[in-house]
């Protein structure tokens, strides 16, 4: 093998890199955050009774969970056009983003629900609790405790997935080595220098979650 | 004029007919134990009382209120009628002090502050004040028992209903429960209690109802009924659980 690695070519492109990692980071925290809020409402709609609410949620969680996230991609940007919804390339994967974490993460959420000991529920209505506040004080904050590691992987997993938005010319960071690549033809040294950053934010995010999760179960501390 | 009026209820599960009408009038200020074998209904009549359970005919009066299986008409009955469980259930994401609070803030509208005193005079009188910063992990089941307790005292209601609430606890901690309850009914607070320690159903009760086969099998003053049985029923039960 006589091939010299060229990392410094690179160089020229860090700005084009930064923005991408930017795109990318911005993408993880808004669809982190509707995506959870989406599933909690969605898990409360899973959880209580068999309405009509409940069954279109379970419809909407199956069809996402069951098919490849690209086409749901493809199918918002460039299908919705034809019925005359026209979304920018960053609004389309942003939603394609966050309806695919709400559907995963209601279904992950769903669970810690229903782990909850059904003397919890009797305690709180016995206390005299209406059913909104025995699910957002009672129910709610256990679950989320129990469901927490899986909650966070999911989160990470649709942050790396979002690489695949650059195929409808979102500019994040996939998009920024793609764009790269085909200048300088460097692939090893591009895609090489992405795979870190993305490992990096990776990380990053897992310490993240763990830093909410320490002040948001203060019980937990005072256990160990 | 009765706390609580329980006129000829009758409860199925399916075809299972557990209670087969029941009638039962509680003053203000009895300490009432129903004793029986599990699957005798005592569970289920408690539960009736404060709509934890419908009951499917008859009817059931607590402090002129009519106890009716509806979200709206349990949280109004909720501050007559608290109820501590066998399994505690506190709630483990908040401290005690929490755990008491919650209700007071939620439901009588109360302000922090007030919250708080009222969460200190229940703790204290369970003999938990230096908890009110634990989490229910950190304490014992008997202590966990005595905080459930003071939760249900915290709405200050006119009558606790307990379940079985000595039964999920080591025998050396069963001692410390029983005492806060004894100073309760020294206090003039109503008790019903399905219990299976019949020491103080005789020493700190009132009355004793037996339940046998989803009826009230006999029931009177508790000192007479375990003393001397009428029913070969009710001889057969308390020399299996003396």
């Amino acid at each position: 093998m006589d091939y010299t690695f060229q990392f410094g070519e690179l160089l020229p492109y860090s700005d084009l890199i930064a923005r991408g990692v930017l795109s990318t980071v911005i993408l993880a925290i808004v669809t982190t955050v509707l995506g959870c809020l989406l599933g909690t409402l969605g898990a409360a709609a899973r959880a209580g009774k068999q309405t009509f609410l409940s069954r279109a949620v379970g419809v909407y969680v199956e069809l996402i969970r069951n098919t490849p996230f690209i086409v749901q991609l493809f199918f918002i940007f460039f299908g919705l056009p034809t019925i005359g919804i026209k979304l920018t390339a960053g609004e389309a994967g942003l939603l394609a983003m966050v309806i695919n974490l709400a559907a995963y993460s209601t279904e992950i959420i769903r669970a810690g629900i229903e782990s909850i000991p059904k003397g919890q529920l009797e305690a709180a209505r016995t206390l005299g609790l209406s059913r909104t506040q025995t699910f957002t004080r009672v129910v709610l904050p256990p679950a989320l405790e129990k469901i927490y590691p899986a909650l966070t992987s999911q989160c990470i997993i649709v942050m790396l997935g979002s690489a695949v938005l650059s195929q409808i010319s979102v500019e994040e960071l996939t998009f920024a080595a793609n764009f790269i690549q085909s200048r300088n033809f460097l692939s090893f040294e591009v895609y090489m220098v992405i795979t870190v950053i993305y490992l990096l934010l990776a990380i990053l995010m897992r310490q993240g979650f763990k830093l909410i999760h320490y002040f948001m179960f203060p019980n937990l501390r005072a256990r160990s | 004029m009765s706390l609580v009026s329980i006129n000829n209820v009758h409860k199925y599960y399916g075809s299972n007919h557990v209670l087969k009408g029941i009638n039962l009038e509680i003053g203000a200020g009895e300490v009432v134990s129903i004793i029986g074998r599990s699957g005798s209904g005592k569970s289920t009549l408690l539960r009736c009382i404060n709509g934890l359970e419908a009951y499917s005919e008859g009817g059931v009066v607590v402090d002129q209120m009519e106890v009716v299986y509806d979200d709206r008409q349990i949280r109004k009955l909720s501050k007559s009628v608290g109820m501590v469980f066998q399994s505690f259930n506190l709630f483990p994401h908040l401290t005690v002090g929490q755990n008491i609070m919650l209700a007071p803030k939620l439901v009588r509208k109360l302000p922090e502050s007030e919250a708080k005193v009222i969460a200190q005079e229940v703790l204290a009188k369970v003999g938990l004040a230096e908890k009110i910063d634990s989490y229910p992990a950190e304490l014992s089941g008997g202590q966990q028992q005595r905080v459930a307790i003071a939760r249900s005292l915290a709405m200050n209601p006119k009558v606790l209903l307990c379940d079985e609430i000595t039964s999920a606890l080591d025998p050396e901690l069963v001692g410390e429960v029983l005492k806060v309850l004894e100073d309760l009914a020294a206090e003039g607070m109503t008790l019903i209690l399905v219990t299976h320690e019949m020491n103080f159903a005789r020493d700190v009760g009132d009355r004793v109802i037996f339940m046998h086969q989803g009826l009230v099998w006999e029931e009177g003053d508790s000192k007479t009924v375990l003393a001397n049985p009428q029913t070969p029923e009710l001889s057969k039960f308390i020399n299996a659980v003396l």
